[in-house]
This record gives C-alpha cells, sequence and structure tokens, in this order.
C-alpha cells in the first residue's frame, strides 16, 4: 500500500479533544521503577484545514500533576519546566500517516523554549457516532525523547553512584475527539 | 535600577566571603546596584508553628530582601563539606511556600571562598542543589576563592588575582543578564 492510499484513511473535519476521556501522561525510570505524572489540562486538535490533516496540541505546564505537591512544584521551578517562563508545551504535527489503524505522527514538540522534530506512533480507531450524535475518533499515540534536549536537566545521585532519574521520558497520549459540527 | 541583593554566609565580622561579595561591587556593569544583606544573623530557627503570616520579623526582611532584588548574590564559607547552618536555616525561610515562594524563580549566582585550598567548592554545589530545589534559577557557574587569608583582597578591597576578577566579572554578567531575561514575558509555545 503506498503512503497516498494510506493517509486516505484519516478522518476529514475537524475533531477536538474530550478533555474527560483523553489524558496525556509520561513515564520516566526512578531508580528501579517507573515514575509516571499527568497533566490535567490540555487541548488537542485534528483537522484538514488546508487540505492536510494537522494534529496540534497544548498542554499548560502548570496543569501537572504528581501524587505528592512539593515534587509538583519542583516540576515547575527553573529546574524542570520553568512555568513563568515557558508556560505551555507545545506540538505540531508535520507528517500524519494511517495504515489498517496503525499510526505514525511526525512533528515539532515545544518544551521550555525549545522545540525539537519527534515521532509518535500509535493507533486510529474509529469514526464511530457517539451517545450525542456526533462521531468520535479515538488516538493513540506514544513517543520517547530525551529530557536533556530540552534542558530537563536535573538529578540525584543513588547512594550506589547511580542516577536517579533516566534520560529517557515516554510521552503516552490518549485522545478520544469529538467531530465539531460545521 | 537593577538590584543585587548580596548575602554571605558567613556571620563573621571580618568574613572573606563578606569581602568577596565587596569585591563585587565594581565588577557588576553599571547601572547595577549591589546590596549588602546584613541581617542573617536575626533570622529564627525555621519552625513550621511559627511559619504562618509573613513569619517572625528576621525571617519576613529575609524574605522581602529577596522578593524586592533583581537578582542575588550568595557567597558561601564551606563547613563540614556543606553550606553553613545559618545560611541554610534563612533558605529554609525563603523556600517556602513551594511555589510561592521568595526564591521562587530568582535568579541567583553562588561564588565562595575558603582559607583551604579548593575555595568552598563542595558547598558552592550543596548551595546551588539547595537554591535549585528552592525553585531559584540559579546560574551553573561557580567562584572558587582559595587561600582567602593570603592576600586575595589588595588594599582597597579589590581581588587582587586578574584571573579570579576576570571570571568574577563573567559571572555577574552572566546573573545581569539571567534577571534581563526574568524579567521579559514568559514564551508561549508555538
Amino acid at each position: 500500500m503506498t503512503t497516498a492510499q494510506a493517509e486516505s484513511t484519516i478522518p476529514t473535519g475537524t475533531w477536538q479533544s474530550d478533555p474527560v476521556h483523553s489524558s496525556v501522561a509520561f513515564e520516566v525510570r526512578h531508580a528501579v521503577g517507573t515514575f509516571r505524572g499527568t497533566f490535567g489540562e490540555f487541548e488537542a486538535t485534528l483537522s484538514d484545514r488546508g487540505g492536510e490533516a494537522k494534529l496540534t496540541g497544548r498542554v499548560p505546564v502548570e496543569s501537572v500533576e504528581v501524587k505528592e505537591e512539593n515534587l509538583e512544584a519542583h516540576l515547575l521551578s527553573p529546574e524542570f519546566f520553568d512555568r513563568d517562563q515557558s508556560p505551555e508545551i507545545g506540538f505540531e504535527s508535520t507528517r500524519i500517516a494511517a495504515e489498517d489503524g496503525k499510526l505514525v505522527v511526525e512533528g515539532e514538540l515545544s518544551v521550555k523554549g525549545t522545540s525539537k522534530a519527534v515521532t509518535a506512533q500509535g493507533e486510529l480507531k474509529g469514526p464511530i457516532p457517539g451517545p450525542d450524535g456526533n462521531d468520535r475518533i479515538g488516538i493513540d499515540l506514544e513517543t520517547t525523547v530525551d529530557r536533556h534536549d530540552y534542558g530537563l536537566d536535573w538529578n540525584m545521585d543513588m547512594p550506589d553512584g547511580s542516577k536517579m532519574l533516566g534520560d529517557e521520558v515516554t510521552l503516552i497520549v490518549h485522545l478520544e475527539l469529538v467531530r465539531e459540527e460545521a | 535600577m537593577m538590584k543585587v541583593l548580596a548575602i554571605s554566609g558567613s556571620l563573621r565580622r571580618d568574613s572573606h566571603n563578606t569581602a568577596l561579595l565587596r569585591a563585587a561591587a565594581e565588577l557588576l556593569p553599571p547601572p547595577v546596584e549591589l546590596e549588602l544583606y546584613e541581617g542573617l544573623k536575626q533570622v529564627e530557627p525555621y519552625d513550621e508553628d511559627d511559619d504562618v503570616g509573613a513569619g517572625p520579623t528576621g525571617a519576613r526582611r529575609f524574605r522581602e530582601a529577596i522578593e524586592g532584588a533583581d537578582a542575588i548574590l550568595i557567597a558561601t564559607p564551606e563547613y563540614n563539606s556543606s553550606i553553613p547552618g545559618q545560611l541554610k536555616n534563612a533558605l529554609d525561610w525563603a523556600s517556602r511556600p513551594k511555589g510561592e515562594n521568595a526564591l521562587w524563580g530568582k535568579p541567583v549566582a553562588v561564588v565562595g571562598a575558603s582559607t583551604g585550598m579548593f575555595g568552598a567548592i563542595w558547598s558552592q554545589a550543596e548551595l546551588r542543589k539547595v537554591l535549585g530545589a528552592s525553585g531559584a534559577r540559579v546560574l551553573d557557574l561557580e567562584l572558587p576563592l582559595p587561600h582567602a587569608h593570603e592576600e586575595a583582597f589588595a588594599g582597597d578591597g579589590r581581588l587582587a588575582d586578574s584571573e579570579i576578577r576576570e571570571r568574577y566579572t563573567e559571572i555577574l554578567d552572566e546573573l545581569v543578564s539571567l534577571a534581563e531575561q526574568a524579567a521579559q514575558p514568559a514564551q508561549v509555545a508555538a
């Protein structure tokens, strides 16, 4: 199957994320475990305005949620997301390809004033009619970035000399998007 | 006018670290004002029970001095491989409540003097760690001034060693530049 045929499976129109049935999370190695945090607020849009499918997203870093309030504050500080100078994380796709439900999205991820190209992989589901009569699609995406590329460099030595936090961070996005009425 | 608050971690009258802060005055680019904080000794021991409202007088003044400055310059001696207890105590006051504390987002540079051969490098690293955890915008640079009792300062209080003066000037320039950036409006993602 050619790319052109594959891209034809991306739904047309404009789709907005349903915040209740969507999530944006990150995972990073902590000691020997996996630490997970989420963002409580975000907006994602899939649109074909301009004739090309485009996925965009915005996340206010202020909405970061972890299980300890002092850690939450530390994540907003200049050692991590630097909320005061860079209040938003942004994403804008440059290419979307879908084939048999498999999805590949290339785009620019902006964190803490740095934009870098990333490629995320996942699945595209639907459209199916929702209970309110509006069509819904599901988009699950995952990618891995090196946090040092974005200046999130904090770390601490463990007693055995290893580092407490891993360098690679997995970003996990589960979106349920609702078709915007024309 | 931009104001840099200088805090010496040493309480001693003839402190080498206080002298190191005074030596910054002539190296800062004009018209930056350098104000030496004189009230560190009066900051009360941190006690969460006392941390209500504006807090007790010594701690309140310390927090207000930090809030009123555009940038902070701290000179620390090294006690047992770390920072002096009273400096840590004062910073603990300025680190709370997290996210709204006086040090939050504040540009800070750390320097240090010692009579030994390493110039308080361990305590400078410790201090940067504490400041980072407090939400400050910490310069990842250090200025070790070793053998501070052996003619490190000229009779007029200036640093005697030209390389150290040059290094100090670079650090102060970076601090001022960081303070200017911090005063700019936040960037919004594309």
